[in-house]
């Protein structure tokens, strides 16, 4: 767009030769520039954090010798100590355990409720939609006192089946939403010829519309895992014994300790902690974009 | 003998039948597929929320019932200068943090909107920040504001020259209130763009060639085609980022945990020190109920500021 502006408004004034050099030259300036700075600066973080954990304490602590941008000694030793001497490997499993139930219990209950919505269309089912809609927009920081003492009273407290049951509150509106606008897009005639055949309706359900909303339900799910993954503050506040705690919490609260930080152990559980989903994410990329603009686009 | 096989046979024909029938019976589907996620919502978000609003009113604290006291935890909270001092940070956090995320974001995604080679691996990884769980790229800012191994007060220091002295990143009050912030925007850029990046596409090229035609230059452009008809989505995104930034927890709690001498708590980070770690249920469910008036404004400000455009330009413009 820029370049041709930059052709239209030189035409008048300049030789063909510097037209093109002007604009190939405001071209990087305008575009390539900028953008290399912000995946700079959007990037930093991550790759401080891989090359703190690979790098020896004496390298890590001594910009004076060495330089702090690269490592020339590195080392698995903090990767080591994570892994055998802390639970790191519990905290993954609790983490893990705690998405993947999440993920299929929000998904289950929002293809429902969303299928109900768009599909068996009753006497304000679009008012239905939108209540669950605005369950989205009730932060978790206003809930988790009073939910503290609602998982207390059901005997969850501690245990990673309260974040299961608690995480679908914010996935659920999410995932329903976006699955509505999913349904949304499959012909209605497929089902209609099904229902002239007749099939039932949770016949239908099965074998027309959820293979249909294949792409729909891998983003929902994405969506969940990650989401929940990331979840910080409910089980910060729910879970209090060492081995339920989830990796964000497990490496704030038990990693953290005393007055000098284990800085390469931090930034090694960080890393570790990222990469599931960082992976997870990479592998279903293009379901992940559709579907955040998808559904900003509702 | 072979009245009662018949019977039987009959009722286990006819069993399934009726099972069927049910399921297809459209009132009692809807409520089956509409119980668990209702049930879900009620139980673990409408009932608590009530029960906040409640315990709000009441000097509940961990292990003890408490009594219903009026407005005694706000007025507590009036006179709390820590109080007051949350909800001035939070303001400004937001407001500074929105400013920033938008512009940068918006920036962003004019940029990502043009041609070039590997546009969609570079679309990807400029979600990385948005991806990764913020307490752990939290912790990642926290060892960049190191006050001795800062990598930036080394940048400054040792290799620019440009200060003499590491930058005490989150020692004092305003550098901690900067930092935070900072780390809040790089967070928040990526689904800023990647959204905005969205609306960005579904505006007609035609609108911008008509545009050139008449002569129109870069910024009027962007001033009179890209802005308005961006507004509705930006109004949308806007009010998200807003809600969430303004109950922001987790990146304060990581980073400083409110200090230093709690100049930077949040209203979240202050509600679960009293509410969660000091033990005070009703008051820290006081401070949390007290964030409901911001938020309010904020949706209803950003949603009706920006959206107003959209009606004034008539329907069917999204």
């Amino acid at each position: 767009m820029t370049d041709v502006a930059a052709q239209s408004t030189n035409v008048a004034s300049a030789t063909p030769d510097t037209m093109a050099w002007d604009s190939r030259a405001r071209r990087v300036m305008m575009i390539y520039l900028p953008l290399a700075c912000f995946v700079l600066i959007l990037l930093f973080p991550f790759y401080w954090m891989a090359i703190t954990s690979f790098k020896p304490n004496a390298e890590l602590l001594n910009y004076k010798q060495h330089n702090p941008f690269w490592i020339s000694s590195p080392t698995l030793a903090h990767i080591k100590h994570l892994l055998f001497d802390t639970a790191y490997p519990t905290w993954l499993k609790t983490t893990m355990f705690v998405a993947i139930g999440s993920t299929f219990l929000s998904l289950f209950a929002s293809t429902l409720a969303a299928y109900a919505i768009e599909r068996l269309r009753f006497r304000g089912s679009p008012y239905v939609g939108l209540g669950i809609y605005l369950a989205y927009l009730v932060p978790p920081s206003i809930l988790f006192i009073p939910l503290a003492t609602v998982i207390v009273q059901f005997g969850l407290f501690d245990s990673p089946m309260a974040l299961i049951l608690v995480y679908p509150t914010f996935l659920v509106p999410f995932c329903t939403w976006l699955l509505i606008g999913y349904f949304k897009s499959i012909p209605y005639e497929l089902e209609e010829c099904a229902l002239v055949d007749g099939a039932t309706r949770l016949q239908i359900l099965r074998r027309i519309t959820l293979p249909l909303a294949v792409p729909g339900l891998i983003s929902a799910g994405i969506f969940s895992f990650t989401l929940s993954w990331n979840e910080f503050i409910y089980a910060l506040a729910f879970i209090q014994s060492g081995a339920n705690k989830t990796v964000p919490v497990a490496i704030l609260t038990e990693l953290v300790t005393g007055d000098v930080y284990q800085w390469g152990a931090l930034m090694a559980g960080s890393l570790l902690g990222s990469l599931p989903v960082a992976l997870f994410y990479s592998l279903f990329v293009d379901y992940y974009v559709s579907s955040l603009t998808g559904a900003v686009k509702e | 003998m072979s009245v009662t096989t018949l019977l039987s046979r009959g009722v286990a024909l006819r069993q399934p039948n009726w099972i069927a029938r049910l399921f297809d019976y459209k009132p009692f589907l809807i409520v089956m597929c509409l119980a668990p996620a209702i049930g879900l919502l009620t139980v673990f978000l409408t009932y608590p929320l009530g029960l906040g609003v409640w315990l709000a009113f009441t000097d509940t604290t961990i292990g003890q019932r408490g009594i219903f006291i009026g407005l005694e935890n706000f007025q507590y909270l009036l006179k709390d200068s820590l109080w007051w001092n949350a909800v001035f940070y939070s303001v400004f956090y937001t407001g500074i943090a929105t400013i920033g995320k938008f512009a940068l974001g918006f920036w962003l995604a004019l940029l990502l909107n043009n041609h070039f080679p590997l546009k969609s691996l570079l679309r990807a990884i400029v979600l990385l920040p948005w991806i990764v769980p913020t307490v752990l790229s939290a912790l990642a800012f926290w060892w960049i504001y190191d006050p001795q191994f800062s990598i930036i007060s080394y940048l400054l220091v040792d290799v620019l020259h440009i200060r003499s002295t590491n930058i005490d990143f989150l020692g004092t009050p305003w550098p901690a209130r900067f930092s935070l912030i900072a780390a809040n925007i790089w967070r928040g850029i990526p689904f800023v763009a990647i959204s905005l990046l969205a609306g960005l596409q579904t505006i007609s090229p035609s609108l911008y060639e008509a545009a050139m035609l008449d002569g129109a230059t870069a910024w009027q452009r962007f001033r009179y085609i890209t802005l308005p008809m961006m507004m509705p989505i930006l109004a949308i995104v806007m009010t998200f980022s807003t809600i969430f930034t303004f109950t922001d927890f987790q990146l304060v709690y990581a980073i400083t945990r409110g200090g230093p001498v709690n100049s930077t708590h949040l209203l979240a980070t202050l509600a679960f020190q009293r509410g969660i770690a000091g033990g005070e249920l009703g008051e820290g469910a006081a401070i949390a109920v007290s964030m409901i008036p911001f938020l309010v404004f904020a949706t209803l400000f950003s949603y009706f500021g920006l959206a107003r455009r959209k009606w004034q330009q008539g329907e069917a413009n999204d």
